[in-house]
């Protein structure tokens, strides 16, 4: 049985295809992916992100943390969020998290399909004396794009000038922080499930574009931002995936680090982007060959380009003479597609 | 959605329809909603021989990509290049200018064997 978001029969009554995904029924989009994609990058588009998961962890346990961590969340200040990933002993992504800290506690947002799996994860290790808390009367939603913040602030009734990326605002009952996953300015809402609707209703009526999960994953394959499924699993670790700055090897002891030492020697692959010649779009478990025919790598992510009306890929590669500017070929169905090897982030907005 | 009576269909949402002595086929309504924003169409050549059931070409969306079935056995005569610039007729005009291939069909008769309307809308419930 698919889990719904206090949101479900909103989406219903904006029109929206819903779709499984992490074990909960969500919108894919409402009016069409493009439009909604082009809204986020012009102007200001809303997020469900309610079947993320969002867990307490109680107040005095950043050694707790840190243990499990890559990156140094000493450095966390109170009132600040860190993004950080969650490896196993071998260096590969149990999760990739946010980490906020606040007064009294730290609050972990997790990939809804990985909730169950990074709840048992930190209880396996918390030796039953940490609170982990999943906060089942909470959810979330995100609003990004160049007018998100204005318009936040409409709806929220209070300035958000303050706010700088990665840090928050807690005005209770409600959590704001300057996060997203677009590519955009944005804000990110945690808030009691009541409260929800009111608040998306609001931002509705200000203006903003709800947005499904198929324009959330264009605008993040843009940014070149990694999806747990896709660029990270059990066996890929953060340094493959371009987050050599989120593993602080030079901290304390932490799950996965003599292996993440020895992995940034000689990383077995690194993630590029991929310009591809023909409209014919790579999808994930498409085989990347250099220009002799030796497999060298597999697409992670591919779609269509909104933004640049082309179709763009993330894909890891095994060979360390591969180089942005090398030229490669796609396995696309049966058909071999040159394509440019590019840097990874192919979107940067124009701050 | 709409599913035109004059039209005929196959369990693949494929539709296809008489255009005088040549068969017009794409895409039903149902088809291209459920695909979500079409941006590229893999058109065969003309001159290709399509099979009934079999492939012909491929229809990709901003999400996933599906594959196009003939409906009946023929000879692609045209392909709509309309589509090579602009796809998304697929979504606004899945019954007219959003057509994929025109077909010289090799048995004319093929076209009573597929599925009527109200046949095919009750293989989407």
């Amino acid at each position: 049985m698919l889990k719904r978001t206090v949101l479900y029969e909103k989406h219903l009554a904006l029109g929206a295809k819903m779709v499984p995904f992490g074990g909960w029924e969500m919108p894919v989009s409402y009016q069409g992916i493009i439009n909604e994609h082009k809204a986020v990058r012009e102007r200001a588009g809303l997020f469900d992100i309610g079947h993320m998961g969002l867990l307490r962890i109680g107040g005095k346990e950043l050694p707790f943390l840190q243990s499990l961590t890559t990156n140094d969340a000493s450095l966390l200040a109170v009132g600040r969020c860190q993004y950080s990933i969650l490896c196993n002993e071998r260096g590969g992504t149990v999760d990739d998290i946010l980490l906020y800290r606040f007064a009294d506690h730290y609050l972990i947002v997790c990939n809804a399909s990985n909730t169950d799996k990074v709840v048992a994860w930190l209880t396996q290790h918390s030796s039953g004396k940490v609170e982990i808390a999943p906060l089942i009367n909470l959810c979330a939603i995100s609003l990004q794009g160049p007018l998100a913040l204005p318009l936040a602030e409409k709806g929220l009734g209070f300035s958000l000038s303050s706010l700088k990326r990665n840090h928050t605002v807690s005005a209770a009952p409600l959590i704001v922080s300057r996060t997203g996953y677009t590519g955009e300015d944005g804000i990110e809402l945690v808030l009691p499930k009541e409260l929800c609707l009111d608040y998306w209703e609001k931002f509705l009526a200000l203006g903003a574009v709800p947005c499904g999960l198929g324009a959330r994953d264009t605008l993040r394959l843009e940014a070149g931002l990694p999806l747990y499924g896709h660029e990270y699993d059990d066996e890929t670790s953060p340094l493959e995936a371009g987050y050599a700055w989120a593993v602080k090897l030079n901290k304390g002891p932490f799950i996965g680090k003599e292996s993440l030492a020895r992995r940034s020697a000689a990383l077995p692959k690194r993630l590029f982007g991929l310009n591809v010649e023909g409209r014919s779009i790579p999808r994930q478990g498409n085989q990347l060959f250099d220009e002799e025919g030796k497999e060298v790598g597999t697409v992670t992510s591919g779609t269509f380009s909104p933004t640049f009306s082309r179709p763009i890929a993330l894909a890891y590669i095994n060979d360390p003479a591969i180089a942005i500017g090398s030229r490669i070929f796609v396995n696309i169905r049966g058909v071999k597609q040159a394509a440019a090897i590019v840097d990874k982030t192919f979107y940067k907005r124009v701050k | 959605m709409n599913y035109p009576e004059n039209l005929k269909y196959t369990k693949e949402h494929e539709w296809a329809k008489a255009d005088g002595p040549a068969v017009l086929v794409g895409i039903t309504d149902f088809a291209q909603d459920s695909l979500g924003d079409v941006v590229y169409v893999e058109l065969p050549p003309v001159g290709k021989e399509l099979l009934a059931g079999k492939e012909f070409g491929v229809v990709e969306s901003v999400k996933s990509v599906s594959s196009l079935f003939a409906p009946i056995n023929g000879t692609v005569v045209e392909a709509n290049s309309a589509l090579e610039g602009n796809p998304a007729l697929i979504n606004t005009s899945p019954y007219a200018e959003g057509w994929i291939v025109k077909v010289k069909p090799a048995n004319p008769a093929d076209l009573n064997g597929l599925l009527s309307a109200t046949e095919y809308q009750k293989t989407l419930s």
